[in-house]
């Protein structure tokens, strides 16, 4: 095999202009080959015999990958992709099957999604059955977006969420000193100022159901309670966990364990099911609440684990330091320990917000509707069967977005919280 | 009360079924500065961190500066509010900057405020000469200078007791020489002072007194000019001929 290949020699540096024009037009060659016969439906080497002509673009790729390998070959450029995606002949052959499987299938995707996709309309039957209906969205956004909540106190929503992020955004601009009280404004005062307002009941707004709070503002609003409540509960219980006192630390373990065991399925069940049974009669408590509190329990029990492992990271002399200087134990927590051992788990409490966020949809098996189930409701009605793709790609594109950009922020974090060099 | 401002009478303590600290009697004075020497395993650490309770003694009695240390959280507290401590791995707070490493436990502990804790902090870091390095991270700094940072951040609490365990022994050879000065420095200013070190230099220069100790034991206590011209126990003698 490597005779045959070698027919023109190894290939050198010598022979530059003559290697690399023959690999550049047999690798294009594949690449021709593979295009016109995946989108096209031609086959250029149909005059090989069947079977042979099926790997074809393999060889004239693999061909031409072998001719351009050429070790120090003074092209920067070449040299690079020789290092990364041609260093040997199994490096080879991955990367044209990877590039071979991208001209397959990006081409007709980007068809569905956008070139062939229809955006103008208002009904079913503006849709084209070769692309996307992305009218179906379109039209159901609000609902999607809202839920079943009343279009005339929209406002309501939007104004909240409008202030949550200058809240948010602001923190990044005013002076450290002002930060603080910022920091306890938005954790301590605003919940309620942003629960209040969506509820309504007093101050003249009226007031709305949260059964029909309902698509990706409810997502919102489920999670960053959730958040909220999850961090300082899971710092305690991991302080809890590590406690010397016996009480405390199986408590914790307890605690923690339970929680961890159970499918959250299961806990949203008991929460929306049996829990009421154990209320005493009169003592109602809203379902909404019930799933928070459930699901900010749930995600505690793996925030308290990730924090633990920070804790456990940091040595024992940040601990005789900061008790050599006479701090006591919270003093010495907050001060010195929390704030490193936060610090190094970031990733892992980003990990624990990601997984919040995208458990929401399961509320679902309670009735309560956010975007995934908003689309579940709006690919069932009668005037609009048959988009369930489209709705879950818009989900999916959605809850993508939002957990990108928590990503991304939970690596500035990283970036900003950096001290050791 | 006794003028001594360390008193600890036959302390013992056990880390499983190994006994670190066997009956050690032990008096400090006021102003007094100690030298403890002895093979690795002997118990030196054990004995300065049972000063301020980084461990815990389990027979004999302490008291340190009037105040006996006991499960009394509010006690051990004060005792080490009084007591600097200078650790061989410096254990600066690596999250901080170093005048934020120093002006934390006043600003918290002693409830000072915040601009006056950092006037001090300045001035303290002034003596050691790393006033230039204020604003930077510890993992910024040398070896040296981050053990010169950790003197300043306990002479903060302004301490009446200051120990050191092996406050050079994580140093390149090169920085041992300005954290002794700053040792020095402090001894000359009149600190009660113990100080675990293998640094014999340092410790006929400023020791009142030296004490040996192996396996648990305080094998010998002298004035430090007896101490090195006649020890009088064998294992002192064999320890000095292989240090000296």
């Amino acid at each position: 095999m490597i005779k045959i290949i070698n027919l023109l020699g190894t290939p050198s540096r010598e022979k530059f202009s003559l290697f690399v024009p023959i690999g550049i037009f047999l690798f294009s060659l594949g690449l021709i080959d593979v295009t016109l016969n995946s989108l096209f439906d031609v086959n250029i080497t149909s005059f090989f015999p069947r079977g042979l002509n099926y790997f074809t673009p393999l060889i004239f790729g693999f061909l031409g990958l072998y001719y351009l390998r050429i070790e120090f070959s003074g092209n920067k450029m070449l040299d690079k992709l020789n290092i990364n995606i041609n260093s040997n002949w199994f490096n080879s052959i991955l990367t044209l099957l990877i590039i071979f499987v991208l001209i397959q299938n990006i081409p007709p995707l980007l068809n569905w999604l956008i070139i062939d996709a229809n955006f103008v309309g208002t009904t079913k039957k503006d849709c084209s059955d070769s692309g996307a209906c992305w009218i179906f969205i379109k039209i159901w956004f609000p609902r999607l977006m809202y839920g079943l909540y009343p279009n005339a106190e929209l406002w309501r929503i939007n104004t909240s969420f409008i202030m949550l992020i200058t809240l948010v955004v602001a923190l990044f601009y005013i002076p450290i000193k002002l930060k603080k009280y910022l920091i306890i404004f938005l954790i301590f005062v605003f919940p309620f100022i942003m629960f209040n307002l969506i509820h309504g009941g007093n101050f003249g707004l009226v007031w709305v159901e949260t059964t029909a709070w309902g698509g990706l503002s409810l997502t919102f609003i489920i999670s960053v309670f959730a958040l909220l409540l999850c961090f300082p509960i899971g710092m305690f219980l991991a302080l809890g966990r590590r406690s010397s006192a016996p009480v405390t630390r199986y408590a914790s373990i307890g605690f923690i364990e339970f929680w961890r065991g159970v499918p959250l399925i299961t806990v949203l069940f008991m929460a929306s099911v049996m829990f009421p049974m154990f209320l005493p009669d009169g003592v109602y408590m809203d379902k909404l609440f019930r799933v928070i509190i459930a699901i900010t329990l749930f995600e505690a029990a793996y925030m308290a684990e990730v924090i633990r492992g920070g804790l456990q990271a940091l040595p024992r002399g940040q601990y005789d330091a900061a008790k050599s200087l006479g701090m006591g134990y919270w003093r010495l927590h907050l001060l010195v320990i929390l704030p490193q051992a936060l610090k190094l788990v970031i990733p892992g409490i980003a990990n624990t917000f990601l997984a919040l966020v995208k458990d929401t949809p399961l509320i679902l098996v309670v009735g309560l509707l956010e975007l995934v189930g908003m689309i579940d409701m709006a690919k069932t009605n009668p005037d609009w069967l048959g988009f369930a793709t489209e709705g879950y790609v818009f989900a999916g594109i959605l809850f993508w977005i939002i957990c990108f950009n928590m990503s991304r922020y939970s690596q500035r974090l990283e970036e900003k919280y950096k001290t050791d060099r | 009360m006794s003028k001594n401002i360390i008193q600890m009478e036959k302390v013992s303590k056990w880390f499983g079924d190994f006994q670190a600290l066997k009956d050690i009697d032990l008096e400090v004075a006021q102003k007094q500065k100690i030298v403890v020497c002895g093979p690795s395993g002997s118990g030196k650490s054990t004995l300065i961190r049972c000063i301020n309770r980084l461990e815990e003694h389990q027979k004999g009695k302490i008291v340190v500066d009037g105040i006996e240390l006991s499960e009394n959280t509010k006690n051990i507290e004060q005792v080490r509010a009084e007591v600097g401590m200078v650790f061989q791995q410096f254990n600066l707070f690596p999250h901080l900057s170093i005048l934020d490493n120093c002006a934390l436990a006043p600003i918290w502990v002693k409830k000072m405020p915040k601009r006056e804790a950092e006037e001090m902090a300045l001035g303290q870091l002034e003596k050691v000469q790393i006033l230039d390095q204020a604003k930077k991270f510890p993992g910024q700094l040398s070896g040296g200078q981050q053990q010169r940072a950790a003197i300043a951040r306990a002479l903060c609490m302004k301490p009446k007791i200051m120990l050191f365990d092996e406050p050079t022994s994580a140093l390149d050879p090169e920085m041992i020489k300005e954290v002794l000065d700053a040792m020095v420095n402090l001894a000359k200013a009149g600190m009660t002072m113990i100080v675990v070190t293998h640094e014999m230099g340092f410790a006929k220069e400023v020791a009142d007194s030296i004490i040996f100790m192996d396996e648990g034991m305080i094998v010998e206590r002298a004035p430090t000019k007896e101490f090195f011209a006649n020890p009088k126990n064998d294992r002192t003698k064999l320890f000095l001929s292989q240090i000296l």
